[in-house]
């Protein structure tokens, strides 16, 4: 899932920083075109999962955790948000672009790993 | 063969994203996220006593491997898919950029400021260093990213997953309209 989750990141083009720029630009309806039809797709799934409780290969009943609202949701929201529009990539898009061959890329992949820890070495200090 | 080479337009990559939702939860019973996969390697490879670092990494390991999937996948598509190829923006944002500085646009980044020689300076520091200090911290403070969030959130209608979505884009209307042109033209 992976392996194909990087190739269309790739092919559609969402992993480009030019991509990014357009769309929080309002230049270009391609990436909210991408993110729409995705959650339409998902949204329709999960429906007819639980609409007909469809169960996972393994017989389980499928789960999704419930989420639970904090103020993270949104400081950290518009902290990624701002990052977003900088590095022209979130999460996925990183590890693609690595694949890709932009190895500059790395340098992105450790900072954010970076910001990671900060997070987690900082949490009790945060407001949530 | 052709339709594969060139750029997927949006009304099908878009679909195909949003088939791994239902793929990961029927395949696995797992939910769709990937800046989780950031927690995981900071549990794995950077011993400490930090609570939040402290938990069984290796039950979540599948989320690894999804990672590395999409490394490979990007390797893949740019490979023997021809992915790199100039992205057809919009003329406009051509133009604007040009004028704040951006001179490539031949590619899927702009060389200008993601490449080794750009890294050394001022621009490629704040870019790819301090940006990406703002996507790792951000995400996790938020609990989760454009596919945790906005893909997976909003497609099991939860409403916390509506007001990050909706911050992610707050935030990034604020560095494109307001302090990007200025960086740029560092």
């Amino acid at each position: 899932m992976g392996i194909f989750f990087g190739i269309i990141l790739i092919k559609s083009q969402a992993v480009s920083w030019f991509r990014i720029q357009e769309m929080f630009r309002f230049q270009s309806f391609h990436m909210y075109g991408i993110i729409g039809s995705a959650i339409i797709v998902g949204m329709l799934s999960v429906w007819l999962i639980k609409r007909f409780g469809i169960k996972a290969l393994n017989g389980e009943a499928v789960q999704i955790p419930e989420k639970k609202f904090h103020w993270g949701n949104v400081y950290g929201g518009v902290i990624f948000g701002l990052g977003w529009a900088l590095t022209g990539a979130c999460p996925g898009p990183l590890f693609a672009e690595m694949g890709g061959g932009f190895y500059v890329v790395i340098i992105t992949f450790f900072s954010a790993i970076a910001g990671t820890w900060l997070y987690g070495k900082f949490r009790a200090k945060l407001p949530h | 063969m052709e339709f594969i080479q060139k750029a997927w337009p949006w009304y099908v990559s878009g679909p195909l994203i949003g088939l791994i939702v239902p793929a990961l939860l029927l395949l696995g019973n797992k939910t769709f996220g990937v800046s989780s996969s950031l927690r995981h390697i900071c549990a794995a490879c950077i011993p400490s006593k930090i609570p939040f670092f402290v938990y069984e990494w290796k039950k979540e390991s599948w989320n690894l491997f999804f990672v590395g999937g999409i490394v490979l996948g990007g390797f893949l598509a740019t490979r023997f898919l021809s992915g790199n190829a100039s992205v057809a923006i919009n003329p406009k944002l051509t133009e604007v950029l040009r004028e704040e500085g951006i001179r490539d646009f031949n590619g899927l980044l702009p060389l200008d400021i993601f490449s080794l020689s750009a890294l050394f300076t001022l621009r490629g520091i704040i870019f790819t260093v301090f940006g990406g200090l703002l996507v790792g911290f951000g995400t996790r403070y938020a609990g989760g990213c454009t596919s945790g969030h906005s893909i997976m959130g909003l497609s099991s209608l939860q409403w916390p997953s509506l007001i990050a979505t909706c911050c992610f884009m707050a935030g990034g209307f604020f560095m494109s309209w307001l302090i990007l042109p200025y960086l740029l033209k560092l």
